[in-house]
């Protein structure tokens, strides 16, 4: 790992302050993905600022919505008492990502910053546009099996590898961020990109500004809900696909629904037209075998992921039966 | 597959040690350098890696195993290198040294963590507990005892991981059944494949009530 410099920053304002204009200086919070990515030369910043000293680690229920500050730890929002009772999705989609270990040190915003897992993007010899741009990608053509089917581009077939961001994009959250021309709020589901000729860009952040907290609105999601993730072991591994389904049934019948897939694309995949086809419907295992067939339509495989076409189908199914059964 | 090599990621030598350059060339050397004899002798004593290197580092107080120590370390140290290179605790393993494997596992402020993937000096006035740490004298930690007693090893590299693994485990609440256990141990890898074991150890000590 190149030598760096780090400062550490006791207010957001110095934090946004603190920070160049390009990736010569990174905020770090957790660490646990950009140390990684240093020790691997694929980021190689002069200047850390470490924001760990922030005031943003805190859970606040006000009003209508829940408010996670962007320093609270991945275990510490998993496992508190209301998150578990309010938002059920948020909580099973947090623990089904990384070990605890990694939970333990990782943030919510670190978590929606993570690089992709393209092993193309890790290997510095590989060419990869999001890496360096212009240089190619490796994984059209090359081995893709972890790769997107929806929302590609020729530049670019990444996904983002996150499990919490998948249930965040399905539960309408809302992403707060501090710049130096002030503050802002970004739909969730707007947060992170699509590649298009600009892999380099994972999401719609300004070079100096700084995520603070997530919130999301209250819901009637509390009971029927489920995050299926099909990976290649039990524990501790990205998912292939994965799916957050929230239900809200009443009398046998869908009255609300939110859907999101991870795993198939460059950002979280909300399926906004399965729940559309959803809402209003009498609950059916047909009904699920439709939605499952219909959340698929426009996915694109690249050879070693052609499986995620169908596995995708049976996920969002598989889903929708065990939230549908709690 | 293209075969195009992209590496202008990659940090050369002149890149790494250009700052290092800058600083023995601009710093207390400037001065030396008025005084010849003074050069000779500095160079010859390698005050100006010393100096360079002081002025590199950034200084952290930290406790480990109920030890303090004041320390100067460069920025880029993980706490891993931090034990096993400059504290000689290399009870605690260098697996994967990029977070997938567990080896590495420590209780930092009483919480387990991957010392591999956390700076040493994001850590300033922690308190660290490794593998060296568990013992009382001679006393083995119950864990300890219970490892050895259900044979939860066999080239033993994952060890001290799974055992601080398994500690934190039972004090977070996630020992209540075998699956349980598998689940919340998943982040420490054993290539031995004595995971049964492990988790017989661990279902023992969270069973036998001992204080861990």
């Amino acid at each position: 790992m190149k030598n760096f410099q780090i400062i550490k920053a006791l207010s957001s304002s110095s934090a946004i302050t603190g920070k160049a204009k390009d990736n010569s200086t990174m905020f770090i919070a957790g660490g646990t993905n950009l140390v990684d990515l240093m020790k691997k030369n694929v980021v190689a910043p002069d200047k850390l600022v470490d924001i760990n000293g922030l005031d943003l680690k805190k859970i606040a229920f006000l009003k209508g919505k829940v408010s996670i500050g962007a320093l609270a730890k991945n275990s510490q929002v998993a496992e508190d008492a209301s998150i578990k009772e309010k938002y059920p999705l948020l909580a099973l989609a947090l623990a089904a990502g990384a070990s605890q270990q990694i939970r333990h040190m990782a943030t919510v915003g670190g978590n929606m910053l993570q690089k992709t897992r393209c092993s193309y993007f890790y290997n510095t010899d590989m060419p990869c546009n999001k890496r360096v741009p212009k240089s190619g990608c490796g994984a059209i053509g090359g081995s893709n099996r972890m790769h997107a089917v929806f929302g590609t581009s020729d530049s670019c077939i990444a996904v983002h590898p996150s499990d919490m961001c998948v249930a965040l994009a399905a539960l309408d959250a809302k992403v707060l961020v501090e710049g130096p021309k002030g503050k802002r709020e970004i739909d969730f589901t707007d947060f992170h990109r699509l590649p298009g000729n600009t892999p380099e860009k994972d999401n719609k952040l300004d070079e100096r500004e700084l995520i603070t907290s997530v919130e999301i609105p209250e819901n009637n999601f509390t009971k029927n809900v489920h995050y299926l993730k099909v990976r290649d072991r039990t524990s501790y591994a990205f998912a292939l696909v994965s799916v957050a389904v929230a239900l809200d049934i009443k009398n046998n019948t869908i009255n609300d629904v939110r859907l999101a897939m991870g795993g198939v694309a460059h950002k979280p995949w909300r399926l906004t037209e399965t729940e559309k086809f959803l809402k209003g419907k009498t609950i059916s295992a047909d009904l699920f075998k439709q939605a499952g067939d219909l959340s698929m339509k426009g996915a694109r495989g690249y050879g070693g992921n052609d499986f995620k076409l169908t596995l995708g189908e049976n996920a969002v199914t598989e889903a929708l039966t065990i939230a549908a059964s709690k | 597959m293209a075969s195009k090599k992209t590496n202008q990621n990659k940090v050369t030598p002149e890149d790494a040690n250009s700052r290092r350059d800058f600083i023995k060339k601009s710093g207390l050397f400037t001065a030396l350098a008025l005084t010849p004899p003074s050069l000779v002798m500095a160079s010859e004593k390698k005050w100006d890696e010393k100096i360079a290197e002081y002025l590199e580092t950034v200084p952290l107080s930290i406790e480990v195993n109920g030890t303090k120590h004041n320390l100067n370390i460069e920025p880029r140290t993980t706490l891993l290198d931090l034990l096993r290179e400059q504290l000689q605790l290399t009870g605690t393993k260098k697996g994967c040294d990029h977070g997938q494997c567990g080896a590495c596992t420590v209780h930092v402020n009483g919480t387990r963590i991957l010392s591999c993937l956390s700076l040493a000096t994001m850590q300033q006035n922690a308190q660290v507990t490794t593998i060296e740490g568990l013992s009382k004298g001679k006393k083995l930690h119950p864990m300890q005892e219970a490892f050895i007693k259900h044979d939860g090893f066999q080239c033993g590299y994952c060890t001290p991981g799974q055992i601080m693994s398994g500690i934190a485990c039972i004090k977070e609440g996630h020992a209540n059944s075998r699956e349980e256990i598998s689940e919340y141990m998943s982040g420490n890898i054993c290539r031995c494949g004595a995971y049964h074991n492990i988790v017989d150890a661990i279902t023992e000590v969270k069973e036998g009530g001992k204080e861990i």
